[in-house]
């Protein structure tokens, strides 16, 4: 990066990459690995998963990390100091999905399915809570695993509850089967899922039971629809080549808040900018960059996505 | 009412499954007092052997009709099965035969696990979508009431197949011979009964039915996955053991008994506990069932035959 200027003196950053190859394991070992090095802030880690261990580690050598990526609601919720995202979290995810549940598809009957993870239940929950803080009636809440293909049993008892929209919380792996076994047991409810079920693996293994009623959510705004979506494509493709990165936009917008933050506190100290990373509001490529009292981005955006010919599609 | 009626129809389904995996594990106990463990994955095999079959078939024929298609998938997948089993009894469990009891149950652990392995070398670790080949739009025979062609196909084919396996233990000259060695082993093989080739027939017609289980299993819920056995494999085997392992009508009722109570188990449980107890609970009345039957009838259901065994 050019021409940077932190308290009277030119400066230069250096990339210190390092792969935590999406295993807790790994991501705490090049976590202590990145602290005894002396970098003066993190852009990571991908997964809820590595990003929460390695956040002790972090915090523990005093260095800022904002994850680009890592949606689970605890990343920010252990109290440490240093822990931002740039990407919405699973309450902002849930809160949107509920509130769309019964805003826009005007639901007044909602069902809801968890599979018991962390993330599931965590999505489901928040989901439920929005649900109701819209106005809506949640006619059942049932329960599943991260390893079951059979729910006829919970989706007929589901179906006697007439519902409007069924909400899953939980990955493609169920959400297809299930939404197939909807299909067979004769339900034409609209069917909503959050991130987990919003892969082209659920449309193959759905087959021909999703339908222009499947919805589901991304944390995140496609890149046509952020604010500097278009030059920063441009300027992606001449620099590396290639398609932009899903999360190359949110780890841009991390690194200039630290940037930005180091500037203003006139130092590339941990200790001195950190304060000022707190308080950090600007227009980055994805919008508004500034982060609540937890770490959290403010206005997370949520997109939701539609089944149409063959592919989601952003509403 | 309509629901009561579904909840049945549900628990019929997947209980016709669970009776047919479990007949697999309850012939192989009844014959040599050997839990195979590895009788859930030789179902994923045949499931994903079936959908390998059926891309193949896609690629070179594609005018071929779905039935015929199906059938041939079937075939081949009941034939890598049989093969399958006679490799592992072969293999594995014959050296053990005089060994004591623990080994062959850690081998058929292990063969499980060498199973699945394989599996997610060859097929990968993805899910994967399952032709759908028997039509799965619902007909609705009651008002209310849905029921798909797959799932008439699965109950009609798991009748089927557990009369004829009844005929053949007990109406045949081989079905005489397993019975004889199922009684004692030495004794008939004094008698002039191969007891080594009654043993091997065991476990191929066992691998023949984990197959037709899995192609089932697979069309019903349309994926298949490396991992796809071991739930079903599980499930069967408490059904083998509430029916009264070893015993094959035991099988069939322990399946039946068991799909029917996970299904109004878990459609349920929340009026029967007065809501204290909801579906993430489902699979506490299994459970619960399994205990009770244990403990007022340590054979099982229908179990006092092999008591002698257990």
């Amino acid at each position: 990066m050019q021409g940077v200027t932190i308290g009277g003196k030119k400066v230069k950053f250096e990339l210190v990459g390092e792969d935590d190859q999406a295993d807790p394991r790994t991501g705490t070992t090049v976590a202590q690995r990145l602290v005894d090095a002396g970098v003066k802030g993190v852009i990571g880690h991908l997964n809820s998963g590595t990003s929460i261990p390695a956040s002790r580690i972090y915090d523990q050598g005093g260095i800022p990390q904002i994850s680009p990526a890592s949606t689970n609601p605890k990343l920010t919720q252990q109290n440490f100091k240093g822990v931002f995202r740039t990407i919405a979290n699973d309450v902002q995810q849930g809160g949107a999905l509920g509130s769309f549940a019964v805003k826009s598809l005007g639901a007044k009957k909602v069902a809801i399915i968890d599979d018991r993870t962390a993330y599931g239940q965590g999505l489901a929950d928040e989901t439920d809570k929005a649900v109701k803080a819209a106005g809506g009636q949640v006619v059942a809440r049932e329960f599943t695993t991260d390893k079951a293909t059979d729910f006829n049993a919970i989706l007929t008892k589901i179906r006697a509850t007439n519902p409007d929209v069924i909400f899953f919380g939980g990955m493609d792996a169920q959400a297809g089967p299930m939404l197939r076994q909807l299909k067979q047991l004769g339900v034409s409810a609209k069917f909503l899922t959050g991130d987990g079920g919003c892969s082209p693996e659920m449309i193959k293994l759905a087959g021909d039971a999703v339908t222009s009623t499947t919805y589901c959510s991304m944390a995140g705004l496609p890149l046509d629809k952020m604010p500097g979506g278009a030059a920063f494509r441009d300027q992606y493709k001449k620099r590396f080549g290639g398609e932009v990165q899903l999360y190359a936009p949110y780890a841009y917008d991390a690194a200039m808040a630290v940037v930005k933050a180091m500037e203003k506190a006139g130092s590339v100290e941990p200790a001195k900018y950190l304060p000022e990373l707190k308080k950090i509001s600007f227009n980055g490529v994805t919008g508004n960059v500034a982060f609540d009292d937890k770490g959290d981005i403010k206005e997370g955006a949520v997109t939701i996505y539609n089944f149409k010919d063959g592919n989601w599609v952003p509403m | 009412m309509e629901t009561l009626i579904q909840q049945l129809i549900n628990g019929l389904v997947i209980g016709s499954v669970y009776a047919l995996i479990a007949l697999g594990y309850t012939m192989v106990y009844g014959i040599l007092g050997l839990i195979n463990f590895a009788h859930g994955d030789v179902l994923m095999v045949g499931a994903l052997v079936a959908l390998q079959t059926m891309m193949f078939l896609m690629g070179m024929a594609p005018g071929m009709s779905p039935l015929a298609m199906l059938t041939i998938a079937l075939l081949v997948a009941i034939v890598v099965c049989m093969l399958l089993g006679f490799t592992m009894e072969r293999l594995a469990y014959r050296r053990l035969r005089n060994a004591p009891r623990l080994a062959p149950l850690i081998t058929a652990i292990g063969v499980s696990f060498l199973l699945q392995t394989l599996a997610m070398i060859i097929w990968g670790r993805n899910y994967h979508t399952f032709p759908q080949l028997i039509s799965t739009t619902p007909l609705q025979p009651i008002e209310g009431v849905f029921v798909t062609p797959v799932q008439i196909a699965i109950v009609l084919a798991s009748a089927a197949l557990m009369v004829g396996l009844l005929l053949l233990v007990n109406r045949t000259k081989i079905g005489r011979a397993m019975r004889a060695t199922a009684e004692n082993h030495r004794v008939a093989s004094l008698m002039g009964v191969d007891t080594n080739a009654v043993i091997a027939f065991t476990f191929v017609i066992g691998a023949g039915l984990a197959a037709v289980a899995g192609v089932m299993y697979a069309s019903n819920y349309g994926i298949a996955h490396y991992g796809m056995g071991f739930m079903p494999g599980l499930k069967a085997f408490t059904a083998a053991v509430l029916g009264g392992i070893g015993n094959l009508g035991g099988a069939m009722l322990g399946g039946v008994v068991l799909g029917l109570v996970e299904s109004f188990g878990a459609g349920y449980i929340e009026h029967l506990t007065f809501g204290f107890l909801n579906s993430s609970y489902q699979d506490i009345f299994a459970f619960i069932i399994l205990g009770l039957v244990l403990i007022f009838r340590p054979t099982g259901l229908l179990g006092e035959r092999v008591s002698d065994r257990a």
